[in-house]
């Protein structure tokens, strides 16, 4: 099968949709000529023209409640937010708009939108720009959020967003952009709510978020020249979350950590670990550990920047422990 | 009164669209004062030139986003009072099932996008269904209906700028009353309201909102170049609400005085300033707009006792219509 860049599925899964139904367009900053700082949209301007692919002034609360109005009136419009970050300017129009328009309107009124936008520390761009706030949405009822961990998985799961008839934020992590998977030229959609088990294992459970999925298999590497069997899923969707897999999941093995790089106090790995907790409780060996990003602003040093991230390693060593039998007190 | 030409149905329809909102309103205030009604609302009696000289300029496809004070505009885009108060007493044949109550109330079948309890918060829904309506080639123009208190929020600012540049079908309603909440305008907002949307190169107008013919006359002028790709418009619309923020701000005199109000309630109030053109102009007789009067009263007293008596949702509805099949 061909291999491309994650930067060219999202690509190809916009121009796909848009060559299928009319009513989907594009704005953002920087999205028509730039094909925006990553230049993961370019071309699409060519394809499709200015009135389908559309630059914004730097106005974030302004275009994104412009999305929300026109796909309130009929249209499908994908908003392209330069940084994670700037969902903090935007969400009025996201959090107090887009996710409630349906269930205020006791079900008459929908919001078929996509955010995409992009998350990742690690890329030297201080405090401001390498946030992963996917927790934030997650925690608002009536947003969908989509987390894809590949190419692969980013073309899919984009096409279902674009289709689908709910608000949904697509964080993909701006350090993959460039990384090669086998895509199928031919068309195929990855459903929301349902988990990809990406590595069969019987000792711990590992489950990782977008680039912690990469985390969770090198670590399973790592344990498995050990004799340690772990088992590694990818949720791909937070919201719907696919609770029936990771349970049975961790049912078998009898361990788990959650890893996402959003910080880890009130954040996704809190919310998976507790559902475990609440759920599987009795099919536990050990408690359920979270690992996130550190909870401090993402320093701008390489020095510094390197620490706050889970690596394949840290992993390895929290599972071994717990497969151990020792007690892990989280910070 | 500023003559606007029409026909006597367009003039009785708007005075009896101008009486339904009063009437309303002084339902919906006896139920809050009854403790009939949840929460708190707030009134729009006053304003009814507004609403009503602007909608009867559009047609049902022509969308309007409203306000937390947004009954008039409900009513004045086509609304029916029993599924309105419903809608304010929580019950589900309201138009959102009683998940929206007063501040959220939205009409889709006439075009209503929605009352927004964020102030200025639906000026990008606005400008958003007006993008639509450009990029599909549609002839439709939505109105935005904000208070003088949202121009302090900068969402109108980057909304306006992006509607001049695209030439957005988009007219922008600013309805001054006088007052952001509990404060005097001129305390927060400096300089000229229309010189800001001149800044950005958008034709703005201020417009006498006591004054349904004035109103009506300048919409329909907007609304027909908005049609051509004229738009984006903005229009100040000078007007005043006879309650305080909500109808729970009774004491109030620490913002505004009695005097102030009675002046305007006696002496420049739309709907007698309306009767009196149409009676001395031979539209209508004080008898004809007396049994109008009578008539809607009565079709908002059946609507009132039909809602308290209505069912509340079932609870199964709670965690219904979060997500869109």
């Amino acid at each position: 099968m061909r291999e491309i860049t994650l930067s060219q599925a999202v690509n190809e899964a916009i121009a796909e949709e848009m060559r299928r139904d009319p009513t989907v367009f594009l704005m953002g900053e920087d999205v028509a000529e730039a094909g925006t700082p990553f230049k993961v949209l370019s071309g699409l301007v060519e394809e499709f023209g200015t009135e389908r692919v559309i630059d914004t002034p730097i106005s974030e609360p302004g275009f994104v409640g412009l999305a929300v109005g026109a796909a309130m009136t009929g249209a499908r419009p994908i908003v392209d937010l330069m940084f994670g970050d700037f969902i903090y300017l935007v969400m009025d129009q996201l959090c107090n708009q887009a996710a409630k328009q349906h269930y205020m309107s006791g079900g008459k009124l929908t919001v078929p939108m996509v955010l995409r936008t992009n998350m990742g520390a690690t890329r030297r761009s201080a405090a401001q720009h390498s946030q992963s706030l996917q927790a934030l949405v997650a925690h608002i009822p009536g947003l969908k959020v989509a987390m894809p961990s590949s190419a692969y998985e980013a073309k899919g799961l984009m096409k279902t967003a674009i289709r689908d008839n709910n608000p949904v934020v697509i964080f993909e992590d701006k350090l993959m952009y460039q990384d090669k998977a086998p895509v199928p030229e031919e068309e195929y959609l990855i459903p929301f709510g349902v988990a990809n088990i990406k590595r069969e294992g019987s000792d711990i459970t590992l489950i990782g978020t977008s680039s912690m999925v990469q985390v969770a298999e090198k670590a399973a590497e790592i344990l498995a020249l050990e004799g340690i069997s772990a088992e590694v899923i990818d949720p791909r969707t937070i919201v719907p979350l696919d609770e029936a897999t990771l349970l049975a999941s961790v049912k078998k093995t009898s361990r788990a950590i959650v890893i996402d790089e959003g910080h880890q106090s009130y954040g996704v790995t809190a919310e998976i670990a507790s559902r475990l907790n609440e759920k599987a409780f009795y099919h536990l060996d050990a408690p359920v550990l979270r690992m996130g990003a550190m909870d401090v602003p993402v320093p701008f040093s390489p020095a510094l920047e390197d620490l706050t991230v889970p690596t394949p390693e840290q992993v390895a060593a929290n599972a071994r422990r717990l497969c151990a039998g020792e007690l892990i007190h989280a910070a | 009164m500023a003559k606007a030409k029409s026909n006597t149905e367009d003039y009785l329809r708007m005075y009896r669209q101008m009486v339904r909102i009063r009437t309303f309103e002084d339902n919906a205030n006896q139920l809050y004062l009854s403790a009939k009604m949840p929460g708190l609302t707030h009134m729009y009696s006053g304003e009814e030139a507004v609403a009503v000289g602007i909608c009867e300029a559009l047609t049902d496809d022509d969308r309007i986003t409203s306000t937390h004070r947004g009954h008039g505009h409900c009513v004045a885009k086509g609304a029916e009072f029993k599924q309105m108060f419903c809608e304010l007493l929580g019950k589900a044949e309201g138009y959102c099932r009683g998940k929206g109550g007063s501040m959220h109330i939205a009409d889709q079948s006439h075009g209503n996008l929605g009352a927004n309890a964020i102030v200025g918060g639906s000026m990008g829904i606005a400008t958003g269904s007006a993008l639509r309506a450009k990029l599909q080639g549609a002839d439709d123009v939505t109105v935005c209906f904000f208070g003088d208190g949202a121009t302090a929020q900068g969402l109108m600012y980057e909304v306006m700028n992006m509607a001049a540049l695209w030439h957005l079908p988009v007219i922008y309603a600013c309805e001054n009353n006088g007052y952001s909440e509990y404060t005097k305008t001129e305390e927060i907002a400096a300089g000229s309201i229309t010189a800001r949307a001149e800044a950005f190169g958008i034709e703005a107008h201020q417009v006498d909102g006591q004054d349904v013919l004035a109103v009506n006359d300048l919409t329909r002028k907007l609304v027909a170049r908005a049609r051509k790709g004229e738009g984006p418009f903005f229009m100040e619309l000078m007007t005043y609400r006879y309650h305080g923020h909500h109808v729970g701000d009774i004491n109030r005199e620490y913002y505004r005085s009695k005097d102030e109000e009675k002046d305007w309630r006696d002496n420049r109030d739309p709907i007698i300033r309306f009767r009196a053109h149409l009676v001395s102009e031979g539209i209508a007789t004080e008898e004809d707009l007396d049994a109008m009067n009578a008539e809607v009263e009565r079709d908002a007293a059946e609507a009132v006792a039909y809602a308290l008596d209505a069912a509340y949702p079932d609870a199964s509805e709670v965690d219904m219509h979060v997500f869109a099949a």
